[in-house]
């Protein structure tokens, strides 16, 4: 009793409740200044896409240029090229990489045995976690013109040795392949975890009703995972403008030839800043990225809420 | 029934093991073709088993390239820093935030939520960092930008305070005359161990595999880590191959490495990540499981 009040007593005094305020503001201060730096200014800085940047005047310094920024970035073919790839690509991802993941989390649920299944595990998420740079080395093993590994079973079977670097027919098959590749263990794992989550009375019932395997699949599995499916696959299209700007530039080699398919926004962005010194269209090109994404994102959600409000991000 | 089921079984096992297989065979490339002698890779191009074995492209790289040793000096250091500086951030940033104390939390966190919808992109965060900060060609370059913090980790990290912390112990340690950087150091830090384990891989790992911000910031080769140097030999061989070599910048063939001493500075850059991982495998899944949908 006498503890409890002596606890009333301190907890209520100011001098205390300020300094606790004090310490906790204290403590999130290095994360706040670097949200301020690395996130909230440059978002003031997409004011540049609406500039005629100059260097020696900066961003702010820069004399106004209205839209013509965007006028000649839609004057050109690059714009339609690069927003085509990057929603094709996405697309094709999404789907794809939904049907195959969701797909290995059942077979891995009705997987038998522990070891096996977290040996499986394990290594499905090795590709995960190497970087981009590492794949497109790998990805040159099997198609360097000379040395490749599929041109050497080409030349060996009498066939002629494709250039692949230059043809850009073969690359949205490429990136696919390689995107899948390195994500496919990612998302299973994602899905398996909603999977093991489903009910197992559910099952049981089934069982007891004589359903098979594949009626348990189609009445228990696929509906305990359609929220997962559709919250997902919603997130992923409010990131449609986005992509994987190591996918897209590292693994073609940079190669010029296979632009015209290998190019997304985000190659483009960083090619006409470093490279072609093409600030205006790239800034112009980056503000559209990050503007329609932000309402892509947000429709997305008002959707994934309607849906399934547990699941939506806010 | 019971050898319907058997069978089934077999059939899963039989689909995992090519998977996994399929997972891992492009590796199996990578390594061999760094274990081939340069004469055989020439002649039989990349395989799956080298034709004629050699270590001359490991011995070449740890002694008489300096490059690669000071790269893997650089890859390491960085990683150290910029994961114990991320961790450290994220925690104290998710602590006042999972408490209910805190003045304008509701604010706060939507500050921090703010940044996982909407972002600046590459060109106002280039300027920015190289025209305010100056941080091309230093050692901040490799650390700062978009690694050191992210929101999501700190609304991943509040998210696990908020659930596990509970608002009795926090308060009793007060009542007991304890300050708050007291609190969580000996209170809610040794209750959050298995967050933190994940969040400091995710970190480290992306650290250790960051090539864009030496991409973007680094020309100085002395601060190149293995993977900024596996993306200039890939950019040296561009500009061969492109037949711009002819120009006054041109790539002296001589100094890049042979194919073989290639596939082994990717195969060193991947190698202490492959060890490492299957001890932490659970705090990965962790990480994807409670990260995934939220991410």
């Amino acid at each position: 009793m006498a503890k409890n009040a002596k606890a009333a007593a301190k907890k209520k005094s100011p001098a205390r409740n300020a300094r606790m305020t004090l310490a906790l503001f204290s403590m999130m201060l290095p994360g706040l200044i670097y949200l301020i730096i690395n996130n909230y200014i440059p978002m003031a800085g997409l004011v540049i896409a609406f500039k005629r940047f100059d260097y020696s005047k900066g961003i702010w310094g820069s004399d106004w240029a209205g839209i013509s920024n965007f006028t000649y970035l839609f004057k050109t073919n690059d714009a339609f090229n690069i927003i085509r790839n990057t929603i094709g690509y996405n697309f094709v991802f999404i789907i794809l990489g939904t049907v195959v993941a969701v797909a290995i989390a059942i077979m891995l649920n009705f997987l038998r045995g522990t070891m096996n299944k977290k040996i499986y595990q394990t290594v499905i998420l090795i590709p995960y976690l190497i970087s981009m740079v590492v794949v497109s080395y790998i990805v040159f093993g099997f198609l360097s013109q000379e040395n490749g590994y599929l041109n050497k079973i080409i030349e060996s079977l009498g066939g002629k040795p494709i250039s692949w670097y230059t043809t850009s027919k073969y690359w949205p098959v490429i990136l696919t392949i390689v995107n899948l590749w390195k994500g496919f263990g990612y998302t299973s794992i994602l899905y398996y975890a909603t999977v093991i989550g489903i009910d197992s009375s559910l099952y049981e019932a089934a069982t007891v009703d004589g359903a098979s395997k594949w009626k348990q699949v189609w009445h228990v599995t696929l509906p305990g995972l359609r929220g997962t499916i559709i919250t997902m696959t919603l997130l992923n299209l409010g990131r449609m403008f986005y992509s994987d700007f190591g996918l897209f530039y590292q693994v073609p080699m940079r190669s010029g030839m296979i632009s015209s398919v290998t190019d997304t926004i985000d190659v483009f962005v960083y090619k006409g800043l470093t490279q072609l010194n093409d600030i205006g269209r790239s800034s112009a090109a980056g503000f559209l990225q990050s503007v329609l994404g932000f309402i892509l994102v947000l429709a997305a959600n008002a959707i994934v809420r309607k849906i399934d409000e547990e699941n939506a991000l806010f | 029934m019971v050898s319907k089921n058997k069978t089934g079984q077999i059939v899963l096992n039989i689909i995992f093991i090519l998977l996994t297989i399929a997972a891992l065979a492009p590796f199996l490339l990578l390594v061999s073709s760094s274990l081939s002698s340069e004469e055989a890779l020439a002649q039989y191009g990349y395989r799956f088993w080298p034709k004629s074995w050699s270590f001359g492209a490991y011995t070449y790289l740890f002694k008489s390239s300096m490059k690669i040793v000071r790269g893997y000096g650089i890859t390491i250091l960085v990683t150290l820093i910029g994961t114990l500086a991320s961790v450290t951030m994220t925690i104290m940033f998710a602590y006042p935030l999972s408490r209910k104390e805190l003045p304008f939390r509701y604010g706060f966190s939507f500050f921090v939520f703010f940044t996982m919808l909407f972002n600046g992109g590459l060109v106002p965060t280039y300027m920015m960092y190289t025209q305010t900060f100056h941080i091309k060609n230093t050692l901040w370059a490799l650390v700062v930008p978009s690694l050191l913090m992210s929101g999501f980790y700190v609304i991943m990290m509040r998210s696990f305070f908020t659930a596990n912390i509970p608002d009795a112990l926090v308060e009793a340690a007060r009542i007991d005359g304890a300050g708050e950087y007291m609190i969580l150091w000996k209170i809610v830090l040794p209750l959050s161990k298995p967050m933190m384990a994940t969040i400091s891989l995710m970190s480290g790992l992306g650290y250790w595999n960051d090539w864009m911000n030496s991409m973007y910031y680094v020309t100085d080769e002395k601060l190149y880590s293995i993977q900024a140097i596996l993306n200039t030999i890939i950019t040296n061989i561009q500009f061969l191959t492109s037949g711009q070599s002819s120009a006054a910048s041109a790539v002296d063939v001589g100094k890049l490495p042979s194919v073989s001493a290639r596939m082994a500075i990717a195969v060193i850059g991947i190698l202490p990540v492959l060890c490492i991982y299957p001890f932490f495998q659970k705090y990965f899944v962790k990480g994807i499981v409670v990260g995934g949908v939220k991410g």
